[in-house]
């Protein structure tokens, strides 16, 4: 047994996140969220030149040829940086959709669990419907996740695994981002003479902090090895409790700070809260996971 | 990454099963929690069959009379001698993880060649004096003497939480050598003798009404200078080397012990009709995927030891460690939720686990100060004034 990253693993985590730190850095972010402009074709088509949707297409298709634990470590990247689109879904389209792969096409899904779904405006195809649906837009709580509200009902359960594993990397990678720039803003940050930092209530904030994200990093590599549902939905519900206290915590350690707009700790709040909705819910989760306990208990 | 055991690991594994299958039937009652010298006796016996069988010191090295085993063998050993329901560790457990895996790591030849043998072949017992009444989470500040007197240390002061101290036969302990020099840095390492004139042991009963640990009087105790471990005033150092053992591999059996014990208590839900409350079979489902992480947690850890030099488990634990003593303290409360009126009964074995989970965010580090650590040496935040 060696439950640890692989060197070509490792690499190409490393790679996917110069990547996108060299084109979605902070200020193509911020961009974004001024511009309202959420999916950004040129940079859909980049990621599918670098291999992010077509990562588990076989080669024999065009792909990668790599796996689940690859995905997800790429997408815990997407995650931390805060990469706004439909990525999951259109990942999981490749193959099925055409241009899903290459990132020509914006695949969004039914993964909200009701009548909204996300990115439709930009969407060439939708997941669990045939064709795009009219949908009137909905006010986001997500500046950079346009939601609509469709008349029409879809299915997506086929991809219900893959969809709640990819989404669980992505809040983790957020989570882990959350730490950092907790930790970043509490060891600059002086109040009454030093750095807020050294104050205990605010270490043990960040500490917790690190302590959901690790566990919840481990749930989300173990289900992407294993591939198990329960593993799965444990991922799910604790990235989405890293993701979404981690930015809550991250927010309380930047004070005033963290309750403007200019702050960038609100995008992963709402983020987190979208993604916490997305194909498993912490009650979804936990209900598939109790049943699983009793049939283990015989 | 990869969760599948190699085929080196899966005949050790089955080789450990058949063992337990033949041992575990012949072994005596277990004796009951208030029996010192009963349950001395029972657990020198168990360790007295792994020694015989080849088990006792698995991750020890090959050099300290251990089996010299992988992080990955010792996780199975754990994990299966937990399923097979073998004996906890118990009075052993200081000797095995804390005094033998340090006196191994910095003694002398001689040192190593009095004190390691009778560990693993079940002769005696350890305890561990480093709390004091005013010295727990800020250990480095006790101030038990020892003052050189020819080849004695003469030692005087009192130790607090000394578990195992009235069966034991020796102590690791922290003692003050230089009263002057900076905190960290005037503390040694001694082995002392449990029945030294001037050792006087007062047990203290726990809040569980049992006497799980003890306060630990030194009068004018003489230890011979030959029988302190690393330098003198180098004890500080010798201790975190003690210290990460601990954190590393205490509580593998115990997360397999309390899945187990979840099942139980899905089990015992569905029967009484609790399982239909939405919110007590939520609470359950969320447990149950936490402990499994937890293991997963487990398994990252071992492998991450595994790639280390030596062995020695990383600062990780100090997450691990905080994690699971929280989620020990959730799964005994839900337990109580599950038993209801009859979580009140201290004959219901859950109940008595429920009172002893509490000590998990207090013992080796209370919470507090495991989030000093994450926060100091993982996250690297600046050290409070």
């Amino acid at each position: 047994m060696d439950f640890q990253p692989t060197e070509d693993q490792r690499d190409l985590r490393a790679g996917v996140r110069d990547l996108l730190a060299g084109r979605y850095g902070r200020d193509a972010l911020r961009a974004s969220v001024d511009s309202g402009v959420s999916v950004d074709r040129a940079l859909w088509r980049e990621l599918g030149e670098a291999g992010f949707f077509a990562l588990r297409l076989p080669e024999s298709e065009g792909g990668v040829g790599l796996g689940l634990p690859e995905a997800v470590l790429v997408f815990e990247e997407a995650g931390r940086a805060l990469v706004p689109g439909p990525l999951v879904a259109t990942h999981l389209a490749a193959g099925v959709v055409p241009g899903a792969a290459a990132g020509t096409a914006v695949v969004s899904a039914f993964d909200l669990g009701g009548p909204l779904v996300a990115h439709l405006g930009d969407a060439d195809a939708v997941l669990g419907a045939s064709g795009v649906p009219a949908g009137e837009p909905v006010r986001s709580v997500d500046p950079l996740t346009p939601l609509h509200r469709v008349a029409v009902a879809g299915d997506c359960s086929a991809h219900r695994e893959e969809g709640a594993l990819l989404t669980a990397a992505l809040q983790l990678g957020s989570a882990l981002r959350t730490v950092e720039l907790a930790v970043r803003y509490a060891g600059e940050r002086e109040q009454f003479g030093q750095p807020i930092g050294a104050f205990q209530a605010v270490k043990h904030l960040c500490a917790r902090m690190l302590v959901r994200a690790e566990v919840a990093r481990t749930a989300v590599y173990a289900a992407a090895v294993t591939g198990d549902a329960g593993e799965v939905a444990a991922a799910k519900l604790l990235a989405d409790e890293a993701a979404v206290r981690g930015a809550r915590d991250c927010l309380q350690v930047h004070g005033g700070m963290g309750f403007t707009w200019e702050a960038d700790v609100h995008l992963h709040l709402k983020r987190a809260w979208v993604r916490s909705e997305q194909w498993r819910t912490a009650a979804q989760a936990e209900e598939l996971l109790a049943q699983e306990l009793l049939g283990s208990a015989g | 990454m990869d969760l599948t055991y190699t085929e080196e690991e899966q005949d050790f594994r089955a080789r450990l099963r058949a063992w337990l299958a033949k041992v575990l039937p012949e072994l005596p009652a277990a004796p009951s929690p208030d029996d010192w010298p009963g349950r001395r006796a029972y657990d020198l016996g168990w360790q007295r069959r792994l020694y015989e069988a080849g088990y006792a010191g698995l991750h020890w090295p090959v050099d300290a009379g251990g089996r010299g085993a992988t992080p990955t063998q010792h996780l199975i050993f754990l994990e299966e001698t937990e399923r097979a329901g073998a004996p906890y560790v118990g009075a052993n457990f200081v000797g095995l993880l804390h005094a033998g895996p340090t006196i191994a790591a910095e003694g002398t030849a001689a040192q190593r060649a009095r004190w390691l043998p009778p560990v693993l072949r079940g002769d005696e017992v350890w305890c561990q004096g480093f709390s004091e009444p005013d010295a727990g989470s800020d250990l480095a500040s006790l101030r038990t003497r020892a003052v050189r007197d020819g080849d004695d240390y003469v030692i005087t002061g009192s130790k607090i939480w000394t578990s195992h101290a009235e069966v034991a036969d020796w102590c690791e302990l922290l003692v003050r050598t230089d009263p002057a020099a900076p905190k960290h840095r005037g503390i040694s390492w001694l082995a002392m003798p449990m029945d030294a004139p001037g050792v006087t042991v007062r047990p203290l009963r726990t809040l569980a009404g049992s006497t799980e640990f003890a306060e630990m009087f030194l009068d004018e105790v003489r230890v011979p200078v030959t029988d302190r471990v690393g330098a003198e005033n180098d004890g500080w150092r010798v201790t975190m080397v003690t210290l990460s053992f601990e954190r590393g591999t205490a509580f593998v059996g115990e997360v397999v012990a309390c899945r187990r014990t979840l099942g139980e208590l899905a089990r015992r839900a569905k029967a009484d009709g609790r399982w239909d409350d939405p919110v007590l079979r939520r609470r359950l489902g969320r447990l149950y995927g936490e402990f499994g992480a937890l293991w997963r947690l487990t398994q990252w850890n071992v492998s991450e030891a595994e790639r280390s030099a030596g062995g020695v488990p990383g600062i990780g634990g100090s997450v691990f460690k905080l994690a699971y003593s929280h989620a020990r303290q959730e799964l005994y409360d839900t337990a109580a939720e599950v038993l209801g009126a009859e979580s009140l009964d201290l004959e219901q074995g859950w109940v008595l686990d429920r009172l002893s989970s509490l000590s998990y965010t207090i013992a080796a580090g209370t919470s507090q100060i495991q989030r000093n650590i994450v926060a100091e040496r993982i996250l690297g935040l600046p050290k409070g004034r």
